[in-house]
């Protein structure tokens, strides 16, 4: 069997990100890291591919910063990396995005299960993982809390969902795209072995050409970014005995008609 | 028909409490395409809600009450939509960016090769094109996203980020119902049980959310003898004894900061942040949690943050508009008995 799982590298999540006076988007010297919420969806295929008896292989869509992902990816214990970049291709579109990673998957042919981490904190968004098993044409099982069976010989998953209103169990069919959330699983740390091996990896890079596939039209641009507008940050410090502070703070948030 | 489509979430029947913010801001873009505001409506009971959806401003409804689009399901949900969309070349799809408004409008967006916009805080038209303004980096900065003007744009809407619109009891609508696209035997995924989590307040639907952090183990009340962790059960104790009766008394969910939920205070279904959910309640009171920027990003859209933290340096007081320095062992009690006496509960 195999298991394919999409990641990228995305600022820091401690790091001040901040629009410049260019309208670039900076992050000072902060470096990048995997986007914090792959890092369970690259735990769980290393878990499948070994419960399997398969592989897992790690794709980032996107220019060559993404290796870092890829590499400590590698580090973290998946077998195989590649990357997919073109000049056609905007990482950041979602649809480019979906295509060039449903390509992906059909040009390895032998895949049973595609995973992502529940969202890119970059684009802030899920969205291309859904898009990407619609281009597969496979199911799509999203916000996974937990697998509880799957058999990926007889094609069967049956898993555990978190949605706002509580847990869902729903089975069904392999090919599958899932994404995973964050109580999965505990991701490892890297081994110092894997990564000095992930250090000398060299990462295949993907055309669109060698995927088969042309990106659409894009419905949509990213105009500019800008900063937080600044908030009131006169704090109102409420002072006295508990009971005088609560007094006082119920009469603010009463004036404040919030309660 | 060029039309604004909006699609009204139900659960077991009944719409949810943000469903008709879809509909507030799908008036507003309707009007300036001067195209009708059409409430897509599927599932069970879909002909009463289509009769609420008019009362609640849309002008037209299409319903589909059919037993496989019974409980939210992506394939037999997203067939429908793409065809719907595909008969009709909608200007836009709108809906509230919760769990199931995402995945079914990026799947039909996907499906019919459309743009897609999420996440949307403000939007307003330039022409025929739709700008909307969303978080980018975890809600560090913002993203200014224009739409080509062409073909169908989905977009969704942060809940809570825009106001249904007024409710004109006893409005008419014009329904109509359509056949479902998918049978049974189409249908890879079942359901086999939901177990809802029942008397507790969705973090992302509620006007006022009591959050706690890692002050929580800074419990008074001494574990009892032979508990594994004392500091894990003084929290758990903090939460369910002190937490959650001023949520209770405000009507209020509980939230948590990342710090609480990986020391196992309370489970991740609360936690609040950069990769836990992202709120935006007409109050939010932040109890012993220093205020990360990871923690910020999950809730600094909130109208009014009270800050109460035993550390008078702590950065979530550079975010609130009032603050306590104090114990939150002493305070938040203090705050429940005073509300209850205040609000006659």
């Amino acid at each position: 069997m195999h298991v394919v799982v999409f990641t990228r590298s995305t600022p820091d999540t401690a790091a001040k990100v901040v629009v410049d006076d260019n309208g670039n988007v900076t992050w000072g010297d902060a470096g990048l890291v995997v986007n914090p919420w792959d890092e369970y969806a690259l735990e769980e295929a290393i878990l499948q591919a070994k419960s399997g008896g398969g592989k897992a292989t790690v794709v980032a869509i996107g220019p060559e910063a993404h290796n870092d992902a890829l590499k400590h990816s590698l580090a973290m214990g998946l077998n195989e990396a590649v990357r997919v970049e073109d000049e056609a291709l905007d990482p950041f579109d979602s649809l480019h995005y979906a295509t060039a990673a449903a390509g992906a998957v059909n040009k390895m042919g032998d895949v049973d299960l595609v995973i992502f981490g529940k969202e890119s904190i970059d684009v802030g968004t899920d969205q291309h993982a859904y898009q990407t098993a619609r281009k597969l044409g496979w199911t799509m099982l999203s916000y996974v809390s937990r697998i509880l069976d799957v058999d990926y010989a007889a094609g069967t998953i049956r898993v555990e969902r978190m949605l706002e209103q509580g847990k869902q169990i729903v089975t069904s069919r392999l090919p599958a795209v899932m994404t995973v959330m964050k109580d999965i699983n505990e991701p490892r740390y890297p081994s110092f072995i894997g990564i000095r091996k992930a250090a000398k990896a060299q990462i295949p890079v993907w055309s669109l050409a060698e995927l088969g596939v042309d990106v659409p039209a894009k419905g949509v641009e990213i105009v500019a970014y800008k900063n937080l507008p600044v908030r009131e940050t006169e704090c109102e410090m409420l002072e006295g005995t508990p009971q005088e502070q609560a007094a006082a703070l119920v009469e603010k948030l009463l004036e404040e008609k919030v309660l | 028909m060029s039309a604004v489509f909006a699609w009204v979430e139900t659960f077991k029947g009944a719409a949810n409490p943000t469903s008709w913010e879809a509909l507030g801001a799908g008036r507003t873009l309707a009007d300036g395409l001067g195209v009708p505001l059409v409430a897509l409506i599927l599932g069970e009971n879909a002909e009463a809600v289509a009769k609420q959806a008019g009362e609640y401003g849309a002008d037209k409804a299409i319903v589909c009450e059919d037993a496989t689009l019974h409980g939210f399901r992506l394939e037999p949900y997203a067939a429908l939509l793409t065809k719907l969309v595909q008969d009709n070349s909608p200007a836009v799809v709108i809906a509230v960016g919760t769990s199931r408004g995402r995945e079914l409008l990026a799947a039909s967006a996907a499906d019919t090769d459309s743009g897609m916009i999420t996440e949307a805080l403000e939007l307003s038209l330039d022409g025929n094109k739709v700008v909307a303004t969303r978080p980018a980096y975890a809600g560090k900065v913002l993203s200014e996203v224009r739409s080509s003007g062409e073909g169908t744009l989905f977009l969704t809407i942060r809940g809570r980020a825009f106001k249904p619109n007024e409710l004109n009891s006893g409005a008419s609508i014009d329904i109509e119902k359509v056949d479902a696209v998918l049978s049974e035997d189409d249908i890879a995924t079942k359901i086999e049980s939901f177990e809802e989590e029942t008397g507790t307040v969705n973090l992302t639907d509620a006007a006022i959310i009591v959050s706690g952090g890692r002050g929580m183990a800074n419990n008074p009340k001494p574990a009892p003898d032979g508990v594994e962790d004392a500091t894990v059960w003084k929290a758990q104790d903090g939460f369910a004894n002190v937490i959650q009766p001023l949520a209770d008394v405000l009507g209020a969910a509980v939230g948590a900061s990342r710090a609480a939920v990986d020391a196992g205070f309370i489970p991740y279904a609360h936690q609040v942040g950069q990769t836990g959910k992202v709120v935006s309640p007409d109050l939010y009171i932040a109890c012993g949690i220093s205020g990360a920027i990871q923690h910020q990003a999950g809730m600094r859209s909130s109208k009014v943050i009270v800050a109460i933290n035993k550390d008078p340096e702590a950065p979530i007081f550079k975010l609130a508009r009032y603050g306590i320095v104090g114990d939150l062992y002493e305070v938040v009690p203090a705050l429940t008995e005073e509300l209850k006496k205040r609000l006659g509960k």
